[in-house]
């Protein structure tokens, strides 16, 4: 029972926990169950909650029992990246300096998540502050691939990915600040989205770059992922920056289908260093959408060479000055034998952050410093409204962009650790939705002939969530990867 | 542009870094690196260009400015690695 359990989508659960003809506890359980199976090989979970996912499944089973339930996922178990705050639960980011660190509230997305009564399962791992694509920045340990426990899940999302596609979860809650939901939902044939910038509450979510960062939903499935993200996309007034919209209707259009849209191919998408399997499943994706009715129009976005650079000069700045508050007094880690405030400070940081986080730590702070503001900093900004005009420009000619999410499959663990320059070129094609503060979308489009999932990018105008949804809905329909068995 | 020892220093004095002597020769290395490969910025003109700071579309809103519980000065506290009373306790700082 537990293992074709945990194969169901969140919506095939949902509607037998409806007839009750599953308990939320049972699903709970096979949910938990399945990670003990799997979890010592995937290593996707940084804790487990079991008190606390049963607890919750037991109130949600009580509620299905009245008849009241709390919403169209009530008592379907979920798990969190451990970059939101859990009230009462540890919470890392990934890193040493907040080892210990349990918070007194929750952020607003896990508090919806409570009240729509999903079971919280646990804490997924992540590459430390969300500075990574492969997960092996996490302070604890990688996380390893499903699809090939040899290769990365991607990142910095990756065990949020990792666990859904194992099966260990039914969904979960990433975050994206150039990537770090798509990439890994392509590496691991799961769905993610990654909403417009403000749609979903960034309050009580660990800050990396806070004009990029956005959570977002991951399933395995593109009804999954409209279900989980309607009940997070809400205007939040402890977000100053949380876009005062209404939650939108992403389930009732979703089987609609993409007869008359145009559909925008960015020519500077598809360039030399894109893997020929990548590039070969991307190209009969789109010849399928062509059936399906849609035009492809040959569309330019002629600053996406430069969006690498300004990417890492932003999002590297904007972390350098968040990351200053983790200086071991309130709370976190602190530095044993410091002589002196200073002294505490520095070895306390020097100490409690990873190799990488100090990297872009380093870079950020250059970047701000006296001398070379103007030249790194307000540049790069200069540079992100030419990268958002060029995507203003293109959406009047056409509904959406479609472009693969990551140029290569799932690379092999360790193969980039010391290179990160060639860890950054994994995002290439991701973050300029997040400098232009677009939604964007990956979904499952193929496999290698290594049996290594790739993803499809759908990228939309500004709250135009819904019909990234449709489009990528009318995809999965011709072919149901997500139906298709993980080796793990 | 290659980056000095020295100039690894200052930054990771500004970002209140301890770094090894290690650390400080590879990040001169990596640092050098990454600055080499965002200095193709410098092709583009922007003279007449507004920078962006936010993608948000909206400018940024206000609350309404009404008192609100916080955080009661226990559950504040629970997680400082040292406190006196209701403080949070560092090392001394005049000597």
């Amino acid at each position: 029972m537990s293992s074709t359990l945990t194969d169901l989508s969140m919506l095939e659960l949902a509607a037998k926990l409806a007839t009750r003809e599953v308990s939320s506890v049972e699903a709970t359980r096979a949910s938990l169950q399945r990670i003990a199976q799997v979890d010592p090989k995937v290593r996707a979970f940084l804790r487990v909650d079991e008190p606390g996912a049963l607890k919750a499944a037991e109130a949600s089973d009580a509620r299905r029992h009245a008849g009241s339930p709390a919403s169209a996922l009530d008592g379907v178990p979920v798990g969190l990246k451990d970059i939101f705050l859990t009230e009462g639960l540890e919470t890392t980011c990934g890193s040493r300096i907040l080892e210990g660190f349990v918070p007194p509230y929750d952020a607003t997305v896990v508090r919806l998540l409570k009240e729509a009564g999903l079971p919280l399962v646990g804490k997924l791992n992540m590459d430390e502050f969300a500075m990574g694509s492969s997960n092996e920045s996490s302070a604890y340990f990688p996380t390893h691939n499903p699809w090939d426990l040899t290769r990365t899940p991607g990142g910095s999302s990756g065990g949020s990915a990792a666990a859904v596609a194992a099966r260990e979860v039914f969904g979960a809650l990433g975050t994206d600040t150039g990537g770090s939901i798509r990439q890994p939902a392509a590496f691991t044939n799961t769905v993610g989205l990654k909403p417009t910038y403000g749609r979903v509450s960034r309050y009580g979510v660990i800050a990396f770059a806070s004009s990029l960062d956005q959570p977002g939903p991951m399933a395995r499935t593109v009804g999954d992922t409209a279900a989980l993200f309607q009940l997070i996309a809400r205007h939040d007034p402890r977000d100053s920056t949380s876009a005062d919209v209404a939650t939108p209707d992403c389930l009732t259009g979703l089987e609609d289908g993409v007869r008359g849209l145009k559909l925008g191919v960015p020519r500077e998408y598809f360039t030399a260093g894109m893997d020929p399997e990548v590039e070969g499943t991307l190209r009969a994706s789109l010849e399928e959408f062509e059936r399906m009715g849609a035009t492809l129009v040959d569309v330019s976005l002629p600053h996406t060479k430069y969006a690498l650079a300004t990417y890492y000069l932003l999002a590297s700045s904007e972390a350098s000055s968040n990351l200053a508050r983790y200086d071991g007094i309130r709370y976190g880690q602190r530095a044993k034998d410091a002589r002196g405030l200073k002294e505490l400070y520095t070895q306390t940081r020097g100490q409690g952050f990873g190799a990488e986080v100090k990297r872009r730590i380093m870079l950020g702070t250059y970047a701000l410093s006296a001398g070379y503001y103007d030249a790194y900093y307000l540049r790069a900004q200069k540079v992100r409204t030419l990268i958002r005009e060029d995507f203003t420009r293109a959406f009047q000619q056409v509904d959406a962009l479609v472009s693969p999410t990551s140029p290569v499959p799932a690379f092999k663990l360790g193969d980039k650790v010391d290179d990160p320059l060639s860890m950054y070129l994994m995002d290439v094609y991701t973050l300029p939705c997040n400098l232009a503060g677009l939604p964007g979308l990956s979904v499952p489009c193929g496999f290698t002939q290594a049996g290594l999932p790739v993803g499809l990018q759908i990228l939309g105008r500004p709250f135009d969530e819904a019909r990234l949804l449709r489009i990528a809905r009318a995809f999965e329909r011709e072919h149901d990867f997500f139906r298709r068995a993980v080796p793990v | 542009m290659a980056l000095t020892l020295e100039q690894v220093r200052h930054v990771a004095t500004l970002a209140r870094l301890s770094l090894t002597p290690q650390e400080e020769a590879r990040y001169a290395t990596q640092l050098s690196q990454v600055l080499d490969a965002v200095a193709e910025l410098e092709a583009l003109d922007v003279s007449q260009v507004e920078p962006t700071s936010h993608a948000t579309l909206a400018s940024s809103l206000l609350r309404e400015d009404v008192m609100r519980p916080s955080l009661p000065p226990e559950a504040g506290l629970a997680n400082a690695p040292a406190k006196v009373g209701t403080a949070f306790a560092v090392p001394k700082i005049l000597e």
